[in-house]
């Protein structure tokens, strides 16, 4: 620590007013070297390939600057792949806070090793390799997998079939189905929405939801009113890890689902295969300005606080 | 919030928590199976063999070898760098702040596609060709928020008091930070560390950009995912990656339980 003397014993208490040291702002100079010039210069670079275009026959990376890429996106099948994509995400994240509240709020009221137990629990999938989750359900989802056995042993084979014939979620078996990735999707990101969600309900004083009662409010109400809006910050902040996961991922949909690309697997397709880096460039832009249009309005919900 | 639960939220958490970990037993079991060519439920029958085979296989030994390494390379980064900016983050207050916090969580917000193709394009332009230390940069990035989240809360914990009592005291600032701070923020930093290895150890879609020829462990499971040369392999090592990681992570809650809540550490701040 290269600070002038006394500095770090005379740190104030950092909200109380004017008089911050300055010399902190020091320390940011190897971070922000990293971050602000290597990463987002990165950023600012593939931006900036977007506005290029691509020679169809050389596949060579053509000087000047153009919208053709951009333009690409709104091609039917483009903006097939992006309502695709964010329905998706919206879908997962939805389903991930439905079924992340009681886990969280279980959490938030338990103390001590239960808790502690109990957060372990939900932790340690998080971290079972990313990929070795997906895998394990393709165990599940296949053919000659879990449910199909269990649905068949429980007389409900017929079922499965029949939701397999649905169309838009349905497909040849569970591992060729949107209903399959979606399932996938749900189980991946699953901890990333309980424990920020936890954390905001832990926040939650008791004295506020016994006031609730006290007052006449039925738990329903008590709920709608008081626990909610606290917890949305965590809600929030799940949701950014839930949706913009989903959002970029390219993994589980090659592994799993229906036919018909995503975001991620166009880009990747693009910048590989097809060696298109300006229309991969431009693919990647489409999360890039959901998530900060998201991020933008988590952070009014005070999702950065919950995080 | 108050200790009693009712039994259907009771229900409704157990029922969340068994999907959680029922495809993790499944593929223990899996890893046992006789069978090699499907996914048949249940196995026709139990053997150990597979993890005999996994573990001669040399290319497993070299993509998990190559993670290690990176994983390190990766966290060693991000604790620098993490710690100078949370440090930088608490201890002051300047205009943009809010702007640099978006910056660091935008490498982990951003869709990891995002991230990985920005890096192999200025990579590119660059010149560098991709390889080991080129996915070290590309995991960094990432980990560095997971370090200043650990760091900055603890430091936001610590209340100003603390240290203004040890300058009384007489201690230089070094000693300030030697047997005050530094102390107090050991388990953050480990805590932090564990995640941040964690974290990089799993990393797969920044890694297929900035890797090159380069295999880590991921890569390689999802190379054996689409083309398997031996089916219930792949599960023995999923195995083995679950055991790997759970360890630490056991470590890291054990060693941030009961520092959790830092007793004087004043609710102040």
């Amino acid at each position: 620590m290269s600070a002038p003397p006394s500095a770090l014993g005379a740190g104030r208490p950092v909200r109380s007013g004017r008089r911050t040291p300055r010399w902190p702002l020091l320390l940011l100079i190897p971070p922000l070297l990293w971050l602000g010039v290597l990463y987002l210069g990165s950023l600012l670079g593939l931006l900036s390939y977007s506005f290029r275009s691509v020679d169809d026959f050389t596949g060579q990376v053509l000087p000047g600057s153009t919208l053709a890429s951009f333009q690409a996106l709104f091609v039917p099948s483009n903006l097939d792949i992006i309502r695709r994509t964010l329905v998706m995400s919206v879908a997962v994240t939805v389903a991930c806070a439905l079924i992340a509240f009681p886990v969280a709020l279980l959490i938030a009221r338990s103390r001590g090793p239960r808790k502690a137990t109990l957060l372990l629990l939900v932790t340690l999938p998080l971290w079972a390799s990313y990929l070795v989750r997906v895998y394990a359900w393709r165990l599940i989802l296949a053919q000659e997998g879990v449910i199909r056995y269990f649905a068949n042993r429980l007389g409900l084979g017929g079922a499965l079939d029949a939701l397999l014939a649905t169309p838009g979620i349905g497909g040849t078996s569970l591992a060729n189905s949107s209903l399959g990735m979606f399932l996938v999707f749900v189980y991946v990101w699953l901890p990333y929405m309980i424990l920020p969600l936890q954390a905001a309900l832990e926040r939650v004083p008791a004295s506020l939801l016994q006031a609730s009662a006290d007052l006449g409010a039925r738990p329903a109400q008590t709920f709608r009113r008081v626990l909610l809006p606290l917890a949305l910050p965590g809600l929030a902040a799940g949701s950014i890890f839930t949706f913009s996961l989903t959002l970029g991922d390219y993994i589980i949909p090659s592994v799993v689902g229906a036919p018909g690309f995503f975001i991620g697997q166009m880009v990747y397709t693009q910048q590989g295969a097809a060696n298109n880096l300006p229309l991969a460039a431009a693919f990647s832009v489409v999360p890039i300005v959901i998530v900060t249009l998201y991020l933008s309005l988590a952070r009014r919900l005070g999702a950065f606080d919950a995080l | 919030m108050t200790s009693s639960s009712s039994w259907p939220l009771r229900l409704a958490a157990g029922a969340g928590l068994l999907f959680l970990h029922f495809p993790l037993a499944l593929i223990a079991l899996y890893a046992f199976t006789t069978e090699d060519r499907t996914y048949a439920f249940p196995p026709p029958g139990l053997t150990t063999k597979w993890f005999a085979v996994a573990f001669a296989r040399q290319d497993m030994w070299a993509a998990l070898w190559l993670s290690v390494r990176v994983a390190l390379g990766a966290t060693a980064i991000a604790l620098v760098l993490g710690t100078l900016l949370a440090f930088a983050m608490t201890r002051t207050r300047f205009r943009g702040q809010g702007a640099i916090t978006l910056l660091t969580v935008l490498p982990i917000a951003l869709p990891g596609i995002v991230t990985g193709l920005a890096l192999l394009v200025s990579l590119r332009r660059l010149g560098v060709s991709p390889g080991v230390a080129t996915i070290i940069i590309g995991h960094a990035t990432f980990c560095i928020v997971t370090i200043y989240n650990n760091v900055s809360a603890r430091l936001r914990r610590l209340s100003a008091s603390q240290l203004e009592a040890s300058a009384d005291l007489g201690a230089r600032p070094a000693q300030t930070f030697r047997y005050v701070l530094l102390p107090h923020l050991a388990t953050a930093l480990l805590a932090g560390g564990l995640l941040s290895f964690a974290l990089s150890f799993d990393e797969v879609i920044v890694t297929t950009f900035t890797a090159g020829p380069q295999q880590t462990l991921p890569i390689w499971l999802y190379g054996e995912l689409f083309k398997p040369r031996q089916r219930p392999v792949t599960n023995v090592v999923a195995l083995i990656v679950m055991a790997v990681t759970f360890v630490p992570i056991l470590l890291a809650q054990r060693l941030t339980l009961g520092t959790d809540d830092p007793s004087g550490a004043g609710k102040g701040t």
